[in-house]
Formats: structure tokens, sequence, C-alpha cells
């Protein structure tokens, strides 16, 4: 996460904000901090050493206060933990930050690392691909965990102009919504991805037709992209077989809490290069898919990118992006 | 920020399930007795404040969503329900109600059962409850809450010392203030088990670990007669890139006014003194009422940044107050304040 900060803070060229909100999404902070510490606990329970070092460093504030020691920046800090969507929701919520003028500056992103307790918890649920992530296939099977970080340098387009920085991308949407059916299945006709997607692009004034790439959150388990499938096709209407999807955790993983955030940053470098991120592991698309699955690193005109990331617990959320010119 | 109005608080806390059980323990102002609580390895337990169970099983433990759920969800759930007001909502998942928005606010989280599936995973990773891991994720509560209000708007788990409630409430009122959602339910959670209490322990020895939930209710509607409003939230000031919790209280207390005649400040005091040094500090030109409730009821964390506010806004409903100031300096993160003031029949409105 810091090494992700630090390349965006470069990027932004942006000089000391000692109040620079830093708004970050993660679904377990330091997670191997908090196992080092229960089995030390367990294991060795009158043996204290270690132990408030790692209680202090396991806490996802203590991330956040890391990345202000940093930059010199005093914060604030805020921390979303809405599951796999908390990376996209903290991207959404620094954007309503600087939309109504609290800040006009943030720095936003997510991170997560991969630790026993969640490999483990996926396993259990039976959710991890026994051969490989396949995305919208017909015979997907589950999904490839993967950890990381992203971290988007925001500022509000008369700041950014006043300093001629060099913009990399519009942020112009964003829609968050719950999926009350169930803690960890998406109600099969994604009714809530379906509506943040709505409403990402109608705060954007976008209508699917103006949309040409979506990263789908299209983790590879048989439920999530059947339900994103239905909610993409119900949302995008006519427009339907001319986008343009993938979902790029086929190569890169499950990102968890870090997820939104990198395939937010995907969908800046797709505006910003004009390609497509293919999705290679297809083998048979899922009949039930209208949509153009990209399957080959394409090059074409891209003006507007979506990004959706759904999480357990409903969490759903979709951001939309604007190539700048 | 737009005027932001109470219209219910809901409580649980170990004085007991509702928000009548709290006022009457900070009322006596006693602290609640401590109970052992076992830990593993030890011959001496622990020292804690647990919630007792209810007196008797509530409707709303029927729901199916919380019949695996974890003791923070069912905290969560009660505190939320008494301050949405159980008589206006469908604990039962009926009305879907798109403009209410959740805000979960809590440090430690679903900790029973990450502890149990940790657990679990070290003993046979290949029989690990696939009931518990759900549960273990930080936005559980909050998805179950959506679920028993039937809300389907926005949602949130914040995680952070115990300053995120208060930052909860900042978030809620941008919520309204930006008409995202027509009404939200900020609630502070946390649960006992012996890891946490191990922890806390190290913050330091004297310092008591109790758990619950505590819940607001806010809209841009006043309710009727008035009730009490929430003025506004400071800034969240971080101990970070050397800012020390004296400094970060001092910038909290500067941004609430008073003086204190007529007036309640509700403290984050923990009857630690070296955790209390900077928070008596900067309130030490106080002169009005102060209550503590975290020294009758014990280290909470965000439900006890919670518990602050909803007896703030009890005091300011029973008359005794024109306006109170709430106090937090967290922890390890973040001092922020918030100030609540009662309108004309606050005592006969909502909350």
């Amino acid at each position: 996460m810091l090494w992700a900060a630090a390349e965006a803070w470069r990027q932004s060229g942006w000089e000391g904000d000692t109040d620079l909100p830093m708004v970050l999404g993660t679904t377990g902070g330091g997670t191997s901090l908090g196992q080092d510490y229960y089995r030390q606990a367990v294991g060795r329970p009158t043996r204290g050493r270690g132990q408030a070092s790692r209680v202090a460093h396991y806490q996802p504030q203590r991330q956040g206060q890391d990345l202000c020691d940093a930059f010199g920046c005093r914060g604030p800090v805020t921390l979303i933990a809405n599951a796999c969507a908390s990376g996209a929701n903290a991207i959404g919520h620094a954007w309503h930050l600087l939309r109504a003028g609290v800040a006009e500056r943030a720095l936003a992103g997510g991170y997560d690392e991969l630790s026993q307790l969640v490999y483990s918890g996926f396993d259990a649920l039976q959710a991890l691909s026994p051969t490989r992530c396949r995305p919208f296939d017909a015979g997907r099977d589950g999904l490839a965990l993967g950890e990381g970080a992203a971290v988007l340098a925001l500022e509000t387009l008369s700041g950014a102009q006043g300093r001629g920085a060099a913009i990399l991308a519009e942020l112009v949407g964003y829609g968050a919504t719950t999926d009350v059916h169930h803690l960890t299945q998406p109600q099969p006709q994604g009714d809530a991805a379906y509506a943040a997607m709505r409403a990402a692009c109608q705060c954007a004034g976008l209508a699917p037709g103006q949309v040409d790439y979506l990263n789908a959150h299209g983790t590879g388990t048989p439920l999530n992209d059947s339900a994103e499938a239905e909610a993409i096709q119900r949302w995008a209407g006519a427009s339907v077989t001319r986008l343009r999807v993938s979902s790029t955790k086929a190569v890169i993983g499950h990102l968890l809490g870090a997820a939104g955030a990198v395939e937010a940053a995907v969908c800046v470098m797709v505006l910003r290069e004009q390609w497509l991120p293919p999705q290679t592991t297809v083998e048979r698309l899922d009949p039930r898919c209208r949509f153009s699955l990209v399957t080959e690193a394409t090059s074409t005109q891209v003006e507007v990118a979506l990004s959706n990331s759904f999480g357990f617990g409903g969490a759903n959320a979709t951001l939309a992006f604007r190539r700048w010119p | 920020m737009k005027g932001l109005y109470v219209h219910g608080v809901g409580a649980v806390s170990p004085a007991g399930w509702g928000v009548p059980a709290l006022s009457a323990a900070l009322a006596r102002g006693e602290p609640l007795a401590l109970e052992p609580l076992a830990r593993p390895g030890w011959e001496k337990p622990l020292t804690v404040r647990p919630v007792p169970a209810p007196a008797a099983r509530p409707a709303w433990q029927g729901h199916s969503r919380l019949r695996r759920a974890s003791p923070i969800s069912h905290y969560s759930v009660a505190a939320a329900l008494e301050a949405v007001g159980v008589g206006r909502e469908s604990a039962a998942g009926g009305a879907v109600r798109e403009r209410l928005g959740v805000v979960v606010c809590v440090l430690s989280g679903s900790v029973n059962y990450t502890h149990r599936f940790y657990e679990e995973t070290l003993r046979d990773p290949t029989t690990a409850s696939p009931l518990l891991f759900p549960e273990t994720v930080f936005n559980a509560p909050a998805s179950h809450v959506a679920a028993c209000l039937g809300t389907v708007g926005l949602n949130d788990t914040l995680v952070g010392d115990d300053g995120a409630f208060l930052a909860g409430l900042a978030l809620a009122a941008h919520w309204l203030d930006t008409e995202q959602v027509e009404g939200c339910v900020v609630i502070g959670a946390e649960e006992m088990d012996w890891l946490v209490a191990d922890a806390v322990r190290l913050f330091h020895r004297r310092l008591v670990h109790s758990a619950g939930a505590g819940a607001v209710y806010l809209r841009t509607d006043p309710p009727p007669g008035g009730g009490v409003s929430l003025e506004r939230v400071t800034g969240a000031h971080t101990f970070a890139a050397g800012t020390s919790r004296a400094v970060a209280a001092g910038r909290m207390r500067t941004e609430l006014p008073g003086s204190g005649v007529g007036e309640l400040l509700c403290e984050s005091r923990r009857g630690v003194r070296r955790l209390d040094a900077a928070e008596v500090a900067v309130w030490s030109d106080w002169r009005g009422a102060r209550l503590a409730p975290r020294v009758v009821l014990g280290e909470g964390f965000n439900a006890a940044s919670a518990w602050q506010c909803v007896a703030a806004c009890e005091a300011m409903r029973g008359g005794r107050y024109a306006a109170a100031n709430v106090s937090v300096v967290g922890l390890n993160q973040q001092a922020l304040g918030a100030r609540w003031v009662a309108g004309p029949g606050a005592e006969r409105g909502g909350a």
C-alpha cells in the first residue's frame, strides 16, 4: 500500500499537504500479524514479547497512520471495510468528499494481503478454483486469490488544472447499493449490481450505450458471474452486444479489499492507453452472457469505462471513469 | 451541515439491553461489577464487563439472517431496531427502504467467529466451518442490520479506534446533506472475547474491556416537538505525522464551543490517568456537568463512543441540558468531538 501510494504521489506531482484526507479500503488490515498474535497468545500465553506491537500494527488504522507518516500528512484517515467492494467504496467516498467541497485532494485506494485465515475461509466455502480462474466461462469453478494494493491521487478539476497537472482520467460516477439476499450469495438477478451500475451512470449523466468497457467483478464463481451477467444485460439493454467486458481477476486474481482499487487503476490505464485487457482463460463463454467478452488484448477507442466491485454482506459498488482528452 | 435531527437512539451494554438500562446505570454512576473471563494458559482470569443475556428472547432473533450470527451482529441489530423504532420498521425483512443509510463502526469486529475459525484452520483447514467464515468479515453486522431493516441503500462499515463512531456520524451527515439518503442509522458495536480483552490489557493493565452497541438514527426532518439535533462533528485529528494525542485533543477542543454552563460534557475518560491525561487537560476549563460512561461501563471502543452520544441525547431529552459536547480521544488513532443541541420541546420529542 505504501508502494502504491508513493507511486501515485510521485505521478500526481503533489507537494506537502498536511491535511490530505486518506480513504482506504481493506478487508482485514494486517491479518497476518493478527494471526501471529493469536498463535503466540494460545501457544505461549505467558510470553508477552512482541504482542503489543502485533496488536498495534495489525489494526487497519495503523496502516493509515503509516501512510500519513510517510507523506507527512495528518489525514484524516477513513478506513472502509465493505468486504471485497472496499477499495471501490473508498474511491467513491473520496470522490464525494471532493465533489462536496470538503477537500481539494485525497489519496484513495485499497489494500489487502493473503493470509491463512482468508485462504482457508474461501477454501471452506468451496469458492477457490481447483483448476484455473475462468470468469464468465460456462465451466467456471471458482476464484483465485491474490493480494496487492492500488492508490489513486484524486484532485478537483480546478485544482489539477490550476497547477498544470497531467490528468490521467476523470472519475465521473459512483454508485453503491446493498444486496440483502444472503450474506455471501448474490440475489440471482443481480438487482443490487444493476442498481449500482445505474446509479453510477445516472450521476455521471451517462447512458449505457456510452460505456465502452466494463471491468467486471467477475470472480469466476458460478453464482457471482451469473448474477453479474444478468445485471449487466438488464442495465445495458439494447447496447449489451457492443459492450466489451472483461474480468482482470482471471489474470491477477481476486485482491479482496484491494480489488476495486486495482481494477479502478486498470480502467485508468485502459482510458490512457486505449486498449482492452483480455481474459485469456475462457474456453467456452457461458451462453447466458450476451455482452462481448474481451479474450484478446485489443487496441481500440475507449471513452468511458466502468468498474464493478461486489463483496460479502451484499456490498455493491460501481465506479465510472471518462478519458481525459 | 443541514439540520440533522435525532429520531431515535438504541443501546446494548453491560448494563443490559435497551437505552433505559444504560441510562439507569449511568444515573447511578457506580462502575458495574467485574466478571471473570478465562484465557488459555493462565490460572488467573481476565476481568471484564460483558453484556448480560437478554431477559427474554427478542423477536428479531428469529430472523433467518441472525440464526448463526455472532454477538456483535445481535448487538448491532438490537441497537439499530431500537433507534429506528421497532414499531415503525419490520424486523422480519418487510418493506424495502432504499433511502435508509446504515453506518456501522467497529474496532475489533466479529472477533468471536474470527478466533474460532482460525482455531479450526490451525487444527485442520479441511474441516474449518464455512458457516463461520462469512461472519468474520467486518461488514457482516452492517449486512445483517440492512437485512433486518429491509434497506438496500448506502451501507458502510468504518474500522478504526473509538473515534470511528463520530467519523460515522460525520459520514451520515454527509450522506444526509447531499440527499443520498433520507435517514441514516449510525451504530458503534464491539463484542467480548478473551483475545481482545487480553490485547486491551496491553494498552493499560487497568483498562477493562466491555462490549455492546449504541445507535443513533438521524434525519433532516425534525421529530414532533423539535427534539435533539447534531450541530457539528469536528474534524478527525489523527495521531500521526508528529501530532501527539495531546495536540490532537487540543485541536478537537478548539472546534467545540462552550465553557459548559448549563451544558453537558460527555467524555471518553476511562479512569486510567495515563490514557486520560490529554482529554482531562483540554477540558480543564469546562464548568458544566460531566459524564464518563466508560468509567461505569468499561472500554467498549466504538460501542462506548456510541453510548456517550446516546447518553448525551437522553440527558437532553430529559430537559436537563441545552447542549452537550461529546469528546472522544481514541485509543490509538484520532480525537474527534460532536456537539448536540436541544431544540424547543426536546424533552417531549424524539430523542
